[in-house]
């Protein structure tokens, strides 16, 4: 695996003091033979992966292959037929839905469309886990105010969702996931149905969570030049924006998984996955 | 072929019953246990209960006008006009009042609760809900059914008031008849097992409609299309076991109060 300027010389990026592990310091997420199936044909197959701290896996596939089924069966969101889940070292498969819900607080989930709740203001979307919770209200001003600035949407803090475009409507759900600073950050498509701009956007929030707070996350897209970008990338905090890695590094901590027809048919590093021999993996990349 | 079809739909009738009576049961023991949601309460109950004011109070006064109407040209016949007040007020209190109300009631909220729950379904407004860590059943489903139960009870004293009104108008402007009259017979005749029987069916009602609605809602599968699905599917469904269980109770009550 190909070494980042971060290895070779001291980091220069801000490391949050909480950095987020497992109860046991193991994977965040573990998947064990997997498979589920809604009255037809299984929809995933005998999946079996981790997310190992401080991780990001890029789940790579066409559409309607199973990926966002995948990260729904990690958040608890659906049960899988066969196999076994681990959530941050706990068995989530047949774990009842109360239980769940005070895991699910610590993980961080950007849904396809954004998911955001119509009804609400942007800063009650934002702040739903806080207002659930019965945070002040100055402290939820305040905590908001912040992660609309993480995503550069201050001024939307008392617009309605429906006057959002599509793109702004993403970087409010990810401002939703990132409020309580999660331990696991799952990514459905962010930037699925976006223009070019506005996916580069999104993904450059997508690597300043990952490489400012170190947190673990689990991406879906079938956009290859996202996946690339955020290997060949890094964020630079004093700069505010991401700037290319040196020419042959790629990001360690950024691995990739490759779905097809329900099963896993690829799990690696870029390096791997530009060098693979399967037929799919080949198709796919060209 | 045939049988097969029948299976299918007896196994899928089945299956509905079950996952309905395990929906309804739990979001009625989740008001028991914490965390409840008060705010959402209150908000049903003024959609529910000030929303559905007009409807009812409107359908109430011409029911019970209607009532004078016909029972007086029928009580003509053996000189017994006078008793329209009486025959207005059991009707409308006993039966007419909490099976109108909980009809009205249904079209209009079942229908929007189906409606507003199936469109968070599509757009997974449900999914991130329970990913955020906050149970939809308490936060949504609870509250509603709640607020329905409480706020039926008081739409149908609404209505049975505006009922008497209507059935007092019709009197006195139509039929020309004596509208002291009306009102005395209508309160003379009234016993406390028949304001029992006409504020129970409400409970049921109310129960009925929040927990249909919730319950086609939040199984909305299908996009749009299926929104519309679920909408039509609460309306009839609540609206048809009104009635059934309106008949169920008003066996039961008989029996508990039977008449003099």
């Amino acid at each position: 695996m190909m070494e980042t300027p971060a290895a070779a010389q001291p980091d220069p990026i801000p490391v949050s003091a909480s950095v987020p592990e497992a109860a046991d310091g193991g994977p965040v997420v573990v998947f064990r033979n997997v498979s589920i199936a809604f009255d037809g044909p299984p929809v995933l197959q005998e999946i079996s992966f981790s997310v190992a701290s401080a991780e990001t896996r890029i789940l790579l596939g066409p559409a309607g292959v199973g990926k966002s089924v995948l990260l729904k069966l990690a958040n608890g969101l659906l049960r899988p037929d066969e196999g076994s889940i681990l959530l941050f070292g706990q068995e989530i498969s047949h774990m009842p839905e109360e239980k769940l819900f005070p895991l699910r607080t610590r993980v961080g989930m950007v849904f396809q469309e954004g998911a955001l709740f119509d009804s609400l203001t942007v800063r009650d979307n934002v702040a739903y886990q806080l207002i659930a919770e019965g945070v002040p209200d100055h402290q939820i001003d305040r905590r908001v105010r912040k992660a609309l600035r993480f995503v550069e949407l201050e001024d939307t803090f008392s617009l309605y969702p429906s006057s959002l475009s599509g793109g702004m409507k993403r970087r409010v759900a990810i401002a939703r996931a990132f409020i309580r600073k999660p331990e696991l950050l799952l990514y459905d498509s962010p930037t699925g149905g976006l223009d070019p701009v506005t996916s580069t956007t999104i993904i450059e929030l997508v690597m300043k969570e990952r490489d400012v707070y170190r947190t673990p996350s689990l991406l879906v897209t079938h956009r290859l030049q996202d996946a690339f970008t955020l290997c060949s990338h890094r964020f630079d905090l004093e700069q505010n924006r991401m700037v290319p890695l040196p020419k042959g590094v790629t990001d360690p901590n950024t691995t990739f998984l490759m779905l097809e027809e329900g099963r896993l048919i690829f799990d690696g590093s870029l390096h791997e996955l530009l060098h693979s021999e399967n037929r799919f993996v080949r198709e796919f990349l060209e | 072929m045939a049988i097969d079809t029948l299976d299918r739909t007896a196994k899928r009738i089945v299956l509905t019953v079950q996952d309905y009576s395990l929906f309804a049961a739990r979001a009625f023991m989740n008001l028991w246990t914490e965390p409840r949601y008060w705010p959402e309460f209150l908000v049903q109950s003024d959609i529910v209960g000030f929303g559905s004011a007009s409807i009812v109070l409107l359908s109430g006064f011409f029911t019970g006008g209607v009532l004078a109407l016909q029972s007086a040209a029928t009580l003509s016949q053996f000189g017994a006009t006078a008793v329209t007040g009486q025959f207005v007020s059991i009707t409308m209190i006993r039966e007419l009042g909490p099976v109108l109300t909980g009809i009205m009631v249904a079209g209009r909220n079942a229908s929007s609760m189906a409606s507003e729950l199936g469109s968070m379904v599509v757009t997974e407004q449900i999914d991130a809900m329970r990913a955020l860590g906050v149970d939809p059943m308490r936060k949504l489903v609870t509250p509603r059914i709640f607020a329905c139960i409480s706020m039926l009870f008081f739409l149908t004293i609404v209505a049975d008031a505006f009922g008497l009104l209507g059935g007092g108008a019709v009197t006195v402007v139509l039929n020309h008849q004596d509208g002291t009259q009306y009102f005395s017979k209508a309160w003379e005749c009234l016993r406390y097992p028949d304001i029992i029987q006409g504020l129970v069916k409400p409970l049921f009602s109310g129960y009925i409609i929040a927990s249909i609605g919730c319950f086609y809602g939040m199984r909305t599968t299908g996009g749009t299309q299926g929104v519309g699905r679920s909408t039509i599917s609460a309306v009839v469904t609540a609206s048809v076991l009104i009635i059934l269980v309106d008949f169920l109770l008003t066996r039961v009550l008989l029996a508990i109060f039977p008449p003099l």
